[in-house]
């Protein structure tokens, strides 16, 4: 008898499973996953309005994408996004239908088909000096055949050819010690100057003959004083640059052949002259812009070589470039700040004096975008024949904004393009007495709803039926509603940006709840260049403290590098008010969250400086006791990539120093572990989540033996490479690669496991879950990536198997587990081969560690593939018994498989992909994912299938009619008994 | 198995230094070699080969991600200044998988190019990557037939009461009546409640 039910269950057990991969039919896109594509701060805009028809600006981003984006709403007609080393130096259009790029510091000229973004051609110049690179594309210069494109780049000026971009002609000036600035064209005569300097004060131009690049001329003379920054040419033979001190401006003519130069003080031009000056690089013909201690000073300069200024504005922000309007008319625009409100003008640059202005709108920018750095005119004709203005505002937190009329058209939250962090968080509990008259009143549309479900599912729908019973799910009210689910499906995705923007996402339908541009992570005197590093949950009431609102902790640092001092902000994840943000005196290289809280549910943080010192928040008294409890129970460790050397630390005493500071701590460290250096070198470390939760800690084989893993939240895996393998692949021969890994105990410094991959190098992703750790190298023997996983078992609890013993009492299952208590463990490896090369790893999490794992592999196609993770298992054979099938091994294959139904992007890409996050829902079976790039996707999974809830296509009508039909049947034969009864009776 | 691959290299080095026919130009860069090939998708619908729609999203990768370029109309691409060595090109296409490919760039014959598929170790004679396989992302669902009603749990339902109407009786006629009419009596005693005093109304009809 226990053998059928025992046999039954793992037929059932089997029919559950047999069916692995997620899956998803096409007419659930968008159910439960949203996807939004971004593009990045934009560095280049060049609008393309001519025509009739689409009207469309083509951007390049800080992102390295190139976009076509619509300018009537903001969208995306088409969008690529180049390499991380190919970045856009210059942008432009050309003949009218293709796309310019130049990328790769100059090196590689690409033209694509505007209307489709098809690449058309590409080509490579080859230089061998690093140089500046420009790129112009004439608008009128014909050789011979076609148009042609200059481009300056890695010490080389070539002609290019735009219909099929081959190289007519090129110069090269790498031999000379010069340093090109300038590329001028004259538009008569076809000359091209090449103007540059020599040192600081040498000044040197070459003419070339466009048609065919012949030298015409060289000429070459010395300034009379030193140079600094950048040249800028105001006309077609003028140049300015100010001099070494920043005192005088220099102007040059090169017209006639000759370089004539003059050079004038700018105290002579402006009264207070106090602070820095600096030449903006804005082109604006016969004139320029002249920065000087917040001023904007805009210069004249006269064919005779006569500075004169022509205005001073206050408090300008951005600047753009001058725009021609008409025949010998160019027009320019600049942008103020005023309260509350963006002033934008609009300036005729050949007007005599500014007074005359286009255009003055007073626009109301949200002040959470900061402040304008950057803008981009284009003019259109109204019907009256006037000229109209838009202008393309790139604010500080990296959005796009399209202003028109005094009036923002679109804006693109542009700064999601650069996610430095996330974090999950509920949404507030639902408050009573609101849904329930909701519901009643839409139970006829509900029914309503179910029926053409049910009429879906019976195939009787018309395709109109079909398009609304589409329209009906996606539009579902219910997955965007601000407050928390049952099931835990509806959370907020707090997002931190590389603008310093914080970000709520609702995981619903992925609209922004709240952003909040951090104070202290905004450009100012005391940090000049702040950057966020991470965000930390801080507050998360859930027992008590229920009436607070939970809230996260921003650290992020003031400069890149480790020395820079720390700022900290907490901000409340409901509303993204900044509750408190604090300039921290000392630097920060590690933050550590105590699995501490205090009574108001406010988590124990620990930061790390660099001067080995722990700093300790929340900064009160409570906290202090808290940690004086659990003082020797507090370990981590450092890694040091460079030297190779990880160590383990704890706390040992507060601080000792002039200013008593009871917060400060100083640590000891524990252990450290060395690598040889000349044989290895770090490449990768991987841990456990903090909040990961195991459900069973025994493992039962098919031969009714138990395994024990080995679990321990303070296991590190460590992946070193041979130093000559470090590169990239290519760069290293078999013979000379080896990547060795290990698992080491971050309490005790102990190696559980060491493993070496002979012929292997990196890149490593790992991921680290329970007892085991899967890892994706590549191999260069075989010339593919491979697969590793290691699972470690606990031995000394191995004994425990006998019932016996777990019935009096002398097992050891309760005794507590200890790094200290150095248990024997026993590792189990294997390798397969995967296809692709990996830009992210991670692991499904959910609530009580009750459902099968799946590893979300983000592939170098920037999709991400869901692999369960039975398939990664040391104990698969070739040939698995017939008991071990039953558990559910999968034979030994020698490389994963890849199901293109278990890609849970489906047919989506996240460009870009950098990180994938997994949350646990409040369903035990599902998995919320959050991957982000470029572009920012979310879905919800379930790794085994959703066993403890209806699916969402569940049909209810269907229910409820076999539930009608059940009880009419009842009646039925209740009536027929009855009757049959009777006459029986009656007999 | 390993020198076997060997033999096969080797066998096809000799096959190209005699015939020569290399499909890489050598440009003698002191640095790198070029790398040009060509990406063929077979079109939808068509069996012939050309290029659909969306060719422009194809991106070709070297080594990773180290480089990354696209392809022109007409499928080619190309990677400049590739130091000599092995190399990996990935072929990234929404709705097509792509084998790797290894591609050795020899120092020896400047220039020359060896490429094989490493997923199933086949070499190229001629630089051209071809789809293995066209990627199915969905499910296709179903046609509604009358067996998924009968396998939901609905359909079991209704198939249980309709065997226990039709069946059940059937059972019961076959069994003696003596003792049928001795279990009755026992259920009657034992007051097991009949489906009729469950019901409103029941019991005023029936008694």
């Amino acid at each position: 008898m226990a053998m059928a039910i025992r046999d039954f269950l793992v037929l059932l057990l089997f029919l559950l499973c047999a069916h692995f991969s997620f899956s998803l039919y096409e007419d659930q896109v968008g159910l439960m996953d949203w996807h939004q594509q971004y593009i990045g701060k934009v560095k280049h805009a060049v609008f393309h309005t001519q025509k009739t028809g689409r009207k469309r600006v083509l951007v390049s981003t800080e992102e390295n994408v190139l976009a076509s984006l619509d300018l009537r709403h903001g969208e995306i007609f088409w969008r690529h996004a180049l390499g991380t080393n190919d970045v856009i130096d210059g942008l432009d259009i050309a003949l009218g239908k293709y796309v310019i790029t130049l990328s790769s510091d100059g090196s590689i000229l690409r033209a694509w088909n505007l209307p489709d973004g098809q690449m058309v051609w590409e080509s490579f110049l080859p230089g061998s000096k690093a140089s500046k690179s420009i790129l112009n594309v004439p608008k009128n210069l014909k050789t011979d055949r076609d148009d042609l494109i200059l481009v300056f780049g890695n010490g080389c000026l070539h002609a290019v050819s735009s219909i099929d971009g081959e190289t007519l002609w090129k110069k090269d000036f790498a031999g000379e010690s010069i340093d090109v600035q300038h590329l001028i064209l004259s538009p008569h005569d076809d000359i091209i100057y090449v103007a540059g300097f020599s040192g600081s004060s040498e000044f040197f131009v070459y003419q070339f003959r466009a048609k065919n690049g012949d030298l015409l001329k060289h000429n070459d003379a010395a300034l009379p004083c030193g140079t600094s920054g950048e040249l800028l040419s105001v006309s077609n033979d003028m140049l300015v640059i100010l001099d070494d001190i920043r005192s005088k401006i220099v102007t040059i003519n090169i017209g006639n052949g000759d370089i004539n130069h003059n050079q004038k003080y700018i105290s002579e031009l402006i009264e207070d002259s106090s602070g820095q000056p600096a030449i903006l690089p804005s082109k604006l013909p016969g004139m320029f812009a002249l920065n000087l201690d917040s001023h904007i000073i805009l210069l004249k300069l006269t064919n005779e070589g006569e500075l004169a200024v022509v205005d001073k504005i206050n408090s300008v922000a951005a600047i753009s470039d001058a725009l021609s309007i008409s025949e010998g008319r160019h027009a320019f625009a600049f942008v103020q700040h005023g309260d509350n409100k963006v002033h934008l003008y609009v300036k005729d640059v050949n007007a005599n004096d500014l007074n005359g202005d286009f255009l003055k709108e007073n626009i109301v920018i949200d002040d959470q975008r900061g402040f304008i750095e950057k803008i981009f005119i284009n003019n259109y004709v109204r019907t009256d024949r006037s000229y109209g203005f838009r202008a393309l505002m790139v604010m500080e937190d990296h959005s796009l904004v399209l202003v028109q009329q005094g009036e923002t058209v679109w804006s693109r939250e542009d700064g999601l393009a650069a996610v430095v962090d996330v974090t999950a968080s509920e949404l507030p509990v639902e408050k009573e007495g609101v849904s329930v008259a909701k519901v009643e009143q839409n139970l006829f549309e509900w029914l309503k709803g179910h029926m053409l479900k049910l009429k879906g599912t019976l195939m009787i729908a018309s395709p109109e039926d079909i398009a609304a019973i589409q329209a009906m799910r996606l539009r579902s009210s219910e997955k965007s509603k601000m407050t928390r689910d049952h099931n835990g499906f509806r959370k907020l995705l707090i997002v931190l940006t590389r603008a310093g923007k914080i970000f709520a996402l609702h995981t619903g339908d992925g609209h922004v709840v709240w952003s909040v541009l951090l104070r202290n992570l905004r450009k100012s005197e005391a940090c000049e260049h702040p950057v966020g590093i991470n965000i930390y949950q801080w507050q998360v009431p859930h027992h008590h403290a229920l009436d607070e609102n939970p809230s996260v902790l921003v650290v992020g640092r003031c400069g890149s590098n480790l020395t820079a001092s720390a700022v900290i902000s907490f901000i409340d994840a409901y509303t993204g008010m900044e509750l408190n943000a604090w300039n921290l005196p000392h630097t920060i290289a590690q933050v550590i969250q105590l699995p501490y809280t205090d009574s108001k549910e406010q988590r124990l943080h620990l930061i790390i400086d660099a001067d080995k010192k722990a700093h300790l928040h929340p900064r009160t008294p409570e906290a202090i006791e808290i940690l004086r409890h659990g003082f020797s129970n507090v370990y981590w460790y450092s890694v040091e990539v460079d030297n190779g050397i990880i160590r383990g630390h704890a706390l040992k005493s507060n601080c000792i120093g002039e200013v008593v500071d009871e917060y400060c701590f100083v640590f000891r460290d524990l252990w450290s572990v060395v690598f040889p250096s000349e044989s290895e070198k770090i490449i990768a470390t991987v841990t456990r989540k903090s909040n990961e939760v195991v459900h069973t800690q025994a493992k039962v084989m098919a031969d009714q033996d138990v395994m024990y893993k080995y679990i321990s939240s303070n296991l590190l895996f460590v992946a070193n490479v041979a130093p000559k393998a470090r590169g990239e692949i290519g760069t290293a021969t078999p013979e000379e690669a080896w990547l060795v890994v290990y698992i080491i105990d971050t309490v005790t410094g102990r190696i559980l496991h060491r493993m070496t991959h002979q012929g292997c190098q990196g890149p490593v992703h790992a991921v680290f879950s329970e007892n085991w750790v899967v890892y994706h190298y590549f191999n260069l023997r075989a010339h593919r990536y491979e697969m590793s996983v290691v699972e470690v078992y606990d031995q000394s609890r191995a004994d425990n198997k006998d019932v016996w013993k777990l019935i009096l009492g002398k097992h050891n299952l309760t005794s507590p587990v200890s790094s200290y208590s150095r248990p024997e463990v026993i590792a189990k490896s294997q390798s397969y081969f995967f296809t692709h090369s990996v830009k992210a790893m991670e692991v499904t999490s959910t609530v009580k560690g009750i459902t099968s794992q799946q590893l979300l592999i983000g592939t170098i196609g920037d999709q991400v593939l869901a692999l369960d993770k039975r398939y990664l298992d040391p104990r698969r054979t070739v040939n698995p018994s017939q008991a071990e099938k039953e558990e559910g091994i999968i034979p030994l294959t020698d490389s994963l498989p890849i199901i293109s139904q278990s890609y849970i992007t489906h047919s989506l890409k996240v460009e870009g992909l950098r990180r994938i996050i997994t949350v646990p829902a409040k369903l035990e079976s599902t998995s919320l994912v959050f991957a982000y790039g470029v572009d920012l996707f979310f879905t919800r999974i379930a790794p085994s299938r959703t066993y403890d809830s209806l699916t969402e296509d569940f049909n209810y009508a269907l229910l409820l009619i076999t539930i009608v039909a059940l009880v009419a049947a009842i009646f039925v034969t209740w009536v027929l008994s009855e009757r049959k009864e009777l006459q029986d009776k009656w007999r | 198995m390993h020198s076997k691959r060997l033999l096969f290299a080797l066998f096809l080095q000799l096959f190209y230094s005699i015939f020569s026919s290399s499909f890489a130009q050598a440009t003698g860069s002191a640095e790198g070699y070029p790398i040009s090939g060509r990406v063929k998708i077979p079109s939808l619908g068509t069996k012939e080969f050309g290029l659909p729609g969306k060719v422009s999203n194809v991106k070709v990768i070297l080594n990773g991600g180290q480089r990354v370029t696209f392809l022109r109309p007409d499928g080619y691409f190309s990677f400049h200044n590739v130091t000599a060595g092995t190399h990996l090109i990935e072929v990234a296409a929404i709705g097509y998988f792509f084998s790797p490919v290894r591609v050795d760039v020899s120092a020896r014959n400047p220039g020359k190019i060896h490429a094989a598929l490493t997923e199933n170790r086949r070499g190229l004679s001629e630089f051209v990557l071809e789809p293995l396989r066209e990627e199915v992302y969905y499910e296709i669902r179903e046609p509604f037939s009358i067996m998924s009603i009968v396998k939901s749990p609905m359909g079991l339902m209704m198939g249980f009461m309709l065997l226990v109407v039709f069946v059940m009786p059937k059972l019961m006629e076959n069994m003696d009546p003596e003792e049928m009419r001795r279990a009755q009596e026992e259920m009657r005693n034992q007051g097991v409640p009949s489906l009729a005093s469950f019901l409103p109304g029941a019991s005023s009809s029936s008694s």
